[in-house]
């Protein structure tokens, strides 16, 4: 260690670190390869022939057979016919996701930071409800929202609801639905990025003028943004194309546009139904990627 | 170092300082669960000085920085910082801030950011001629827009610094700051550091538990053991008159030897060791009768060969025989294992005036009484030695 050092004014050799350069190498790519061929054989394919059967001819059935057509006109009507089903949808998926986030965020803090030695049970019980299946889980919320079921009872005591007022068969209860099942999706990612978390960085910033609730908006909230983020997504994607919740606990008034891509396929109008899937897909994914991008690019590490 | 007090406070006539804004730790005591890590503390730090805390790991240092910093609670006890009582008050409310261990630089922040976040959250709106003042006195002014991970070691350490800095707090605490770096960016960030607090004139708590860095950085060491403060005061006055053996050998090396106080006079105590009589200042003798450790420096210590020595006027143990000889270039380190069994060490400095000793020569040890210090043996000789070691 002779070299003079580079400490005044820097620009020494540690100063600069350069990436090494990427080694080329074959294996990198047969690495891929079952992945690809996994990819190729159940999202490619599938896609492909989801949107071809998007363009058939919309006069086709099952007896007759259907044509390929470019029937673009597939896409106008889906849009113009079930507009209502597609906002419906991301109204409950997005309430469902706020819902998620703003009772996930609280207990993924607490089992990251106020747990103890508690942590390991409830990240337990957090991933629970997945002993059981989501169908009996969804009735089960049926009968506790039942019009002779106890909540009822008890909200109508208190005069919250009328006292012809009813939960089941609303909106309330498929949002609540939709909260409840995907919670866990929202609360692991977030528990994830918030252990990770060095809670000396939380100190310093209550070292540095940072009051709790400025240190929670300068330093936790940002550092845990890559779970917020992939929570959100985990739980707005599969929320929004939900069907089950609004068969169970909604009425027809309630319908998303999984029911109707559901009913339109057990009733044989494949190309509507396709129409339809593919829509709900774009426009998620433009909203996911709209979502990245202003989320993404300055707080994501 | 001669900027006094006086001279900070012209350089500064914006942040009052004087004797009112000391830091006062009184009776401060912290437990974890039955575990004292902390024990019954109570010192000052007066304002603008430079204050190390030197100690073995495990022995406190950090808990007592967290204190003070309001990061942790103590158990019993009052912090005082100019004559306010901030025992309890919240961290961010204290005028102190922390250069941590570890530096706890914000990842999702530039360094500039980082550097502004204490001036932000107070309010200021605008802050960039501030941070880029700050960065250019720690010599970074070109890394502002860079995240502290794209950094080396050295320069997120000075990043820390100037995100501290910039507060002006009464004080700043840095907890072992440069323990994570080599060892020639550390003597040079030591220099560095005590630039910076001579010209910003803050008072700094610098926390180590390497000897030789508190003693070239600080105006007071405390040395700190246990939980315990065993000795505080000047570097060069802990060095020659140490009033333990855990000081004794923690800073620096010492050669201590049993005896027992046999004669008081005026300012002197004579001591008997193994049938030699040994003279030392009072003003260094820490126990005034019965037995004790006589001890002595390595480096104070001549060799001469046999019976060569004159002996008035200094101390001199005959009939030692070296056991062995290293050469550092500088000095050499002899072993010399005296009569009575015991090896004693001692450093001369390789000034070429004489040939040097070989192992085997018999010799005498000679040294000046005002060099010789005494303390109780009732404390183990050897309390500290071992920390000394790993330290470096
Ligand atoms: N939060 C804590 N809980 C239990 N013991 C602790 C805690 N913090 C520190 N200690 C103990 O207190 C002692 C002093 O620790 P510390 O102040 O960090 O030492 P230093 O900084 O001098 O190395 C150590 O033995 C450590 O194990
Ligand atoms: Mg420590």
């Amino acid at each position: 260690m002779t070299a003079p050092a580079p400490f005044p004014g820097g620009g020494g050799a540690d100063d600069q670190q350069q990436p090494p350069p990427p080694r080329r190498s074959r294996t990198g790519y047969l690495l891929l390869l079952p992945g690809t061929l996994w990819l190729l054989l159940f999202f490619i394919v599938p896609l492909v022939t989801l949107v071809s059967t998007s363009l058939y001819d919309p006069a086709g059935t099952l007896e007759t057979g259907y044509q390929l057509t470019f029937a673009f006109g597939n896409y106008v009507d889906a849009i113009d016919d079930y507009a209502t089903e597609f906002t419906r949808s991301l109204l409950y998926g997005g309430l469902a996701t706020l819902f998620a986030l703003l009772l996930g965020y609280p207990l993924a803090y607490a089992i990251a930071f106020r747990a103890g030695r508690w942590k390991y049970v409830m990240l337990l019980l957090v991933i629970a409800p997945f002993f059981t299946s989501f169908l009996i889980r969804t009735l089960s919320w049926k009968m506790l929202l039942a019009d002779q079921g106890v909540i009822v009872e008890v909200l109508r005591f208190l005069h919250i609801l009328g006292d012809d007022g009813r939960l089941l068969a609303t909106a309330p209860a498929v949002v609540l639905g939709l909260t409840y099942n995907f919670l866990p999706f929202m609360v692991l990612p977030l528990y994830a990025s918030l252990d990770k978390i060095d809670v000396r960085l939380i100190e310093a910033a209550g070292d540095l003028y940072a009051s709790p609730p400025q240190a929670f908006r300068r330093v936790t909230l940002p550092l845990s943004m890559p779970g917020v983020v992939a929570g959100t997504l985990l739980t707005f994607i599969p929320a929004a194309g939900d069907y089950i919740n609004v068969e169970l606990l909604g009425t027809p008034q309630q319908t998303m546009i999984g029911n109707r891509i559901q009913s339109l396929f057990g009733a044989g109008s494949y190309p509507a139904a396709a129409a339809l899937s593919v829509t709900l897909m774009l426009l998620i994914l433009a909203m996911v990627m709209l979502y990245i991008r202003r989320a993404g690019t300055d707080e994501l590490l | 170092m001669s900027a006094g007090v006086d001279e900070q406070e012209q350089a500064n006539p914006g942040v009052q300082r004087g004797p009112g804004n000391d830091l006062r730790l009184v009776s401060l005591s912290k437990q974890f669960g039955a575990f004292t890590a902390v024990n019954d503390l109570t010192l000052t730090v007066p304002a603008g000085s430079f204050f190390a805390l030197l100690g073995p790991s495990g022995c406190g240092k950090t808990t007592t920085l967290r204190m003070v910093a309001g990061l942790e609670a103590p158990t019993a006890g009052d912090i005082f910082l100019g004559g306010q009582d901030v025992t309890r008050l919240r961290p961010y409310k204290r005028p102190v801030n922390t250069v941590f261990q570890n530096y706890a630089l914000f990842p999702h922040l530039s360094v500039a950011e980082n550097v502004a976040f204490g001036l932000k959250r107070r309010g200021r709106k605008k802050v960039d001629a501030e941070v880029a003042r700050l960065l250019d006195l720690v010599e970074l002014g070109d890394r502002g827009r860079r995240r502290p991970q794209e950094l080396s070691g050295g320069q997120q350490q000075r990043v820390a610094l100037a995100r501290a800095l910039i507060n002006e707090p009464e004080v700043l605490l840095l907890d072992e700051p440069l323990g994570a770096l080599d060892l020639k960016l550390r003597r040079q960030m030591q220099i560095e550091l005590k630039r910076i607090q001579t010209e910003v004139g803050l008072t700094f708590v610098h926390v180590t538990h390497d000897q030789e860095e508190a003693m070239t950085m600080a105006d007071t060491v405390a040395v700190m053991n246990a939980g315990v403060i065993e000795q505080m005061g000047p570097p060069g006055e802990l060095y020659d008159n140490p009033a333990t053996t855990f000081v004794a050998n923690f800073l620096g090396q010492s050669n201590l030897v049993a005896g027992h106080v046999t004669r008081m006079r005026d300012d002197l105590v004579e001591v008997d060791v193994e049938g030699t009589t040994v003279l030392a200042s009072r003003t260094r003798s820490h126990a005034d009768s019965g037995a004790v450790w006589v001890g002595v420096r390595p480096e104070k210590v001549f060799l001469d060969s046999s019976g060569q020595t004159r002996d008035h006027g200094i101390n001199v143990v005959r009939a030692g025989r070296i056991c062995d000889v290293s050469y550092t270039g500088v000095s050499t380190q002899y072993l010399v294992r005296m009569p009575w069994g015991q090896e004693l060490t001692v450093f001369e400095q390789n000034t070429g005036a004489r040939e040097l000793f070989r192992v085997g020569a018999c010799v005498d040890l000679g040294w000046r009484a005002e060099h010789t210090f005494v303390l109780d043996a009732a404390q183990d000789a050897h309390a500290g030695v071992e920390y000394e070691d790993l330290g470096t």
